[in-house]
């Protein structure tokens, strides 16, 4: 078995402070490995954000470990993680997030950017990956020139441009129709092939598990079940999904 | 080229009004320290002009002297006295003072005699624009400076008037010479000059000493010390150093240059502070995605330092062409506002400092900012 990319270890999260705070995760344990496209499914407030920000090396746990490529993250500093993410991970999220002021291109280069690549690289291996995801023709458009579907590729292709080992994705079809948001877990699901590379894809979509290898549910901050996508049926999807 | 000028600039243009007040803010600012700065160093090149333009190795000055100005005399006895010391090769007297020019329309105004022999290298008018120095030989000539037409009420060579029910006549006409207490300088003769200002002729106010070709200057300054009482011998530098603490700073009116420059850079720093600030706070999102994506601190920061620095460019670029049509437009004035290459630097280091200082309250706001709060809204 191959190492994992990505590996929580026990993780417990707080959230608050005094009497309002919540333990959004419980001794969650969980491992990403390449070439899997995960899903991670569960209603809402069972802690799935929480444990995407924990893998994401965005919160630090209040229990427990993350490991990133072998890295323990343990006691870093929050410097060290943002290299971590600007490195090892990239992040697509439901409301996409790009730079209203860039143009596609740009804010597909904006990932090499901020690790200080050579711009001409940048530019060239930005416009490879709007190709992958089929929008070369668009690389000068502003995000307010493109579609729903077009700016969450814009987003997925910001993600994927500086090659990283794991992709972190926060409901990517959320705030989609259901021809677009097929077209996302398509591509979605292409870049999951990469042996190298493994996806988490947070979402409440039952119509998405058929692009997933694996399905991991999430209550109450615990992991309630782990499986193969494969094992779930047509039928029971749904319930699945909505937990 | 990096994304981050790119992101600097439409930040700040995205918002064109608040762009422009921030600009319109610095602009303000920085001419309202352009005007103060070039007010001091116009004065304190006036305080100076005559120690400046005189001819001398040292000054014989009465004790206690503040400034050129000063209405204290010397006994004409010392002359021979500093003659006599080793080394000096002539000390020429002058005479100055204050008294009341006829405006030839009515009234009076106050004047600035200065009195030095036209033979010998005293302190004599310059930058003649009528006239010359040997006009000023003709009985009852003097030379004013055209700054000061409109004061004197003359405007031309050969117009007359009286000093102390005494002819005057217009007999040379300068430019630019012009005084830090705004009283029209007068040139003219020595004796003519102590009969205008109605002192003695057995007194004179300074002591232009010129040292021998091989004589050391800091030895005959100390045997002048030591020769004569009542009286301090100053090099050029010495008097116009006193001359300058006393009136920019003596007076406290450097002192309210200064702060008025000041307040300037106060208010320009809060102002570009607020709109940085503000336009950090819009792009709040923006800053949490790139921190969520993994920028380091250092390039948010270079984020918000360009947009300071494109403020402080843009800004100051207005700023200096205004200053600069200051300048000419006072340049004719009895009161120029002097621009010089150093403080044109001065204050485009100011303008970049005001605006990088403003940045930090905006820096320490993004550097706050959650990064998982990109997954949350």
């Amino acid at each position: 078995m191959t190492e994992p990319l990505i590996e929580a270890i026990d993780i417990a999260q707080s959230l608050g402070k005094g009497a309002g705070q919540v333990r959004a995760l419980k001794g969650v344990s969980l491992a990403l490995s390449g070439g899997q496209l995960t899903l991670l499914m569960g209603p809402s407030g069972s802690g799935k954000t929480t444990l995407l920000s924990v893998l994401g090396c965005m919160l630090t746990p209040t229990e427990g470990k993350v490991r990133v490529l072998g890295h323990d993250t343990a006691g870093a500093r929050p410097g060290e993680l943002a290299k971590l993410r600007r490195d090892h991970i990239g992040f697509i999220f439901q409301s996409y997030r790009l730079f209203p002021m860039l143009t596609a291109l740009d804010n597909v280069r904006l990932a090499l950017d901020v690790r200080g690549e050579h711009f001409e690289h940048a530019i060239e291996r930005a416009r490879d990956v709007l190709l992958t995801v089929g929008l070369s023709h668009k690389e000068n458009a502003y995000p307010s020139e493109l579609s729903g579907g077009e700016q969450q590729r814009v987003a997925i292709a910001r993600a994927i441009v500086g090659n990283p080992a794991a992709i972190l994705a926060d409901e990517p079809t959320g705030a989609l129709d259901s021809e677009n948001g097929l077209a996302i877990m398509n591509i979605l699901a292409e870049i999951a092939k990469d042996p190298s590379r493994a996806v988490l894809v947070v979402t409440h979509d039952p119509r998405v598990i058929p692009f997933a290898d694996r399905v991991i549910h999430i209550e109450d901050g615990c992991i309630d079940s782990d499986m193969p996508a494969a094992a779930i049926s047509r039928a029971g999807a749904t319930e699945f999904a909505l937990g | 080229m990096s994304l981050i000028f790119k992101l600097a600039s439409r930040n700040l243009l995205q918002d064109r009004l608040r762009f422009i007040g921030t600009v319109v803010g610095i602009v303000f600012a920085i001419v309202l320290v352009t005007i103060q700065l070039g007010l001091f160093l116009s004065f304190e090149r006036t305080v100076t002009a005559m120690i400046d333009h005189a001819s001398a190795d040292l000054w014989i000055v009465p004790f206690g002297t503040k400034c050129f100005e000063d209405p204290s005399l010397l006994d004409i006895r010392d002359r021979a006295l500093a003659m006599s010391v080793p080394g000096v090769a002539d000390a020429i007297p002058i005479v100055i003072g204050f008294t009341e020019w006829s405006v030839p329309g009515g009234g009076t105004t106050p004047v600035f005699v200065v009195g030095s022999d036209t033979n010998a290298p005293g302190l004599h008018p310059w930058n003649f624009v009528q006239g010359n120095l040997e006009s000023l030989s003709a009985p009852h000539a003097v030379a004013i400076d055209k700054t000061y037409f409109d004061r004197l009420g003359v405007t031309k060579v050969g117009a007359s008037t009286e000093i102390r029910e005494q002819k005057v006549e217009v007999a040379a006409i300068t430019k630019g010479i012009r005084s830090f207490t705004t009283t029209p300088y007068v040139f003219t003769p020595l004796a003519r000059a102590q009969s205008y200002v109605a002192t003695s002729p057995n007194r004179i106010s300074y002591l232009l000493v010129h040292v021998s070709p091989n004589a050391d200057i800091g030895e005959v300054r100390e045997l002048l010390q030591a020769k004569l009482s009542g009286v301090e011998v100053l090099t050029p530098a010495m008097f116009s150093s006193r001359s300058r603490n006393f009136w920019l700073f003596g007076t406290g009116a450097g002192a309210a240059l200064f702060a008025g420059a000041l307040l300037g850079a106060i208010v320009g720093t809060v102002i570009v502070a607020q709109t940085l600030y503000s336009s950090t706070k819009d792009h709040l999102s923006e800053f949490a995605t790139l921190r969520a994506i993994g920028s380091s601190s250092g390039y948010i920061n270079k984020v918000i330092l360009c947009q300071a620095l494109l403020n402080s460019v843009i800004g100051f670029s207005l700023a200096a062409c205004i200053g600069l049509v200051v300048v000419e437009a006072t340049s004719e004035t009895a009161l120029p506002i002097i621009m010089t290459p150093e403080l044109t630097l001065g204050l485009f280091l100011l303008t970049v400092l005001m605006c990088v200082t403003s940045a930090i309250a905006a820096i320490a706001q993004v550097l706050r900012i959650d990064p998982a709060v990109a997954f949350r809204q």
